[in-house]
């Protein structure tokens, strides 16, 4: 054993090694990937089926049209395809969170301090969790578009496939900002039921103040502040102008901006507090 | 040529500003060496391999490995060095040859490169034919057999292995003994291991530290400390029935004789040289040795010695405690 590297190691070498270890375990575990796709089913059946909020208007009154109701509220006169994007956005929030959840173990078990102990860089462990749970998110909301639109979701006038790609686009940077910041959480602690706690605390109030299932305008006004303060909200508004509304390119542009925004900074700080605790 | 392959100066771990898990530790390691770290729960040995192999950073003093600062040029010491876990790393989902190839590739290896290697060192521990099956199925021993051939895919010039046969029955911890063995033997790879298993340091380790509070209270080859303790114990019984105290005593080497009922007992510094000169005075006298018997103190005896004998477990970490009982675990397959 004489010479001990044949070559210098790049400062990236190791990303790629490391997400795949992370997704492999999803899909190549046969029931943990059939779970994860028969899941969004359910939701979307039970939520987007059984709260017709359509339904609730009568359609016996004249001059009331049903559709034009849910039009001026919602935006659409479906509201399947109303919360079928929520429902997108649901799904990865709690992928990405639960995800992140993994470093807990790879701390318990010895792994992490076995990869601190080789040359790859401290932010390669790091941004390959961000990247394994974005991409497993992304995934997952793909399949929850696909899945709503089996179910009926009417795309909106002036839908084309190039828009999807704006829908993974949007998707890509709240995965990225929202992982990090539960990896720098999940980092710290030794027991899984901290980062449980944690996320159950942020993740339903972080969706229902959000314009998910709801539209945000017929909240009382504390909520509507907080709403308007939700990267979810502009999330969500992004893909729903790209899927089912009548795009709005100005209010788009903004939602983007927000988001895009938000995704920087928290990655920014996630990471780097991450960093400094592998540093210690 | 500098022969120090480790070395430590002052080397200091406090935690949370109060918690001294390493205070001012000094050794040197030399080349192709096999070094035991030796001590009780919490008395700072896994907190040291982890300031060596730049997990942790040091809160004073220095070490170096290969000649490469453990904080300054912390990205040379892990490129040249192995580490075999406590724990078991490997991923249950993947298989063996997988597992290795992963470890290859935190290190930057190329594929083609990575791959030959770890078909080599799966034969070296005798993985070759469960290569591809999933590491769910691996007993205990083939697990750390699979750990140790994941710490060696970068060749690295020093291994550090921490308690690497925790766990394990009698038959592997005896392979595995053989396995570094022969790194030692064959590769002149410097070993630094920690251990709890005393009979183990004793017939690997060429020199051993024991580290009690975060402090090294001796160090020295098994034989030194064992002789540090005064020496060994022969036990002899003459046919005749006079007192023959006082000519033993004047033998070479002899520190102290008792004289119970007919049996004496003496306690000697180098037990094989001075038990023939004791047969000999005695033969030179007349007299007949009927019985006798030689005993050298254990490392046992030296390691209570120096650490005393009250229990340490309530000093362990949680989070110590939880990976020995996950590895245990999974060693028993659940």
């Amino acid at each position: 054993m004489s010479k001990s590297n044949e070559r210098r190691a790049g400062k990236l070498h190791g990303i790629w090694a490391l997400t795949n270890r992370e997704l492999k375990k999803w899909y190549k575990a046969p029931v943990i990937f059939l779970l994860s796709i028969v899941q969004p089913i359910i939701w979307m059946g039970l939520l987007g089926k059984a709260m017709n909020i359509g339904a609730l208007i009568p359609t016996n009154i004249p001059g009331v049209n049903p559709g034009d109701i849910l039009e001026q509220t919602l935006g659409t006169s479906d509201y399947f395809s109303f919360m079928a994007v929520g429902m997108i956005a649901f799904t990865a929030l709690f992928t990405t969170m639960f995800s992140g959840m993994s470093v807990v173990w790879d701390r318990r078990l010895g792994f992490l301090n076995k990869a601190l102990s080789t040359p790859v860089s401290r932010a390669v462990i790091i941004f390959s969790k961000v990247l394994s749970a974005t991409l497993r998110s992304m995934f997952q909301a793909g399949l929850i578009i696909v899945i709503a639109v089996a179910f009926g979701l009417r795309f909106g006038a002036s839908f084309n496939l190039l828009n999807i790609l704006g829908v993974f686009a949007i998707l890509f940077l709240i995965c990225v900002g929202l992982s990090s910041m539960f990896i720098a959480i999940t980092i710290r602690s030794t027991r899984i039921e901290t980062p449980m706690a944690v996320m159950n605390l942020i993740n339903l109030p972080m969706m229902f103040a959000s314009n998910a299932f709801f539209p945000t305008k017929f909240m009382p006004e504390w909520l509507q502040t907080i709403a308007k303060y939700n990267p979810l909200t502009y999330t969500i508004d992004a893909v729903r102008q790209l899927l089912i509304f009548n795009t709005d390119w100005v209010q788009l542009a903004i939602d983007f901006m927000y988001v895009a925004v938000f995704a920087f900074i928290v990655a920014t700080i996630g990471i780097v507090l991450s960093w400094r605790f592998l540093s210690k | 040529m500098n022969n120090e392959v480790i070395k430590a100066e002052g080397l200091t771990k406090v935690f949370n500003k109060s918690l001294v898990a390493v205070d001012h530790v000094n050794f040197n390691i030399r080349k192709g060496e096999i070094f035991g770290f030796l001590g009780p729960n919490g008395a700072g040995k896994t907190t040291t391999i982890n300031m060596l192999i730049t997990i942790l950073k040091p809160t004073e003093g220095t070490a170096s490995v290969l000649g490469y600062d453990i904080v300054k040029n912390a990205e040379e010491v892990r490129s040249s060095i192995g580490l075999v876990p406590q724990e078991y790393t490997a991923d249950e989902d993947l298989t063996g040859l997988e597992n290795v190839l992963l470890c290859a590739d935190l290190y930057g290896i190329p594929r083609n490169i990575a791959k030959e290697r770890a078909m080599d060192l799966l034969k070296l521990v005798e993985l070759t034919d469960f290569k591809d099956k999933k590491v769910q199925i691996y007993s205990g021993g083939m697990r750390r057999r699979l750990e140790l051939a994941c710490g060696l895919i970068n060749r690295p010039k020093v291994l550090f292995l921490d308690e690497p046969t925790l766990g394990l029955d009698v038959q592997t911890r005896a392979a595995t003994w053989d396995y570094i063995r022969r790194l030692k033997k064959e590769f002149g790879m410097t070993l630094f291991m920690t251990t709890h298993y005393l009979e183990e340091a004793d017939a690997l380790c060429d020199r051993i530290a024991i580290i009690d509070h975060g402090k090294i209270v001796v160090i020295g080859s098994p034989e030194e400390l064992k002789h540090s303790l005064g020496g060994d114990l022969i036990t002899l019984a003459i046919k005749e029935n006079e007192d023959v105290s006082g000519l033993i005593q004047k033998v070479e080497h002899v520190k102290e004789v008792r004289k119970e009922d007919k049996v004496y007992r003496i306690k000697a510094e180098i037990g094989e040289i001075t038990t023939p000169l004791i047969i000999e005075a005695l033969r030179r006298n007349g007299y007949t040795v009927m019985r006798l018997s030689l005993t050298e103190p254990t490392l046992n005896e030296v390691y209570l010695e120096y650490t005393g004998r009250s229990m340490r477990d309530a000093e362990e970490s949680r989070e110590a405690f939880f990976a020995q009982r996950m590895t245990m675990r999974r060693a028993r397959g659940r």
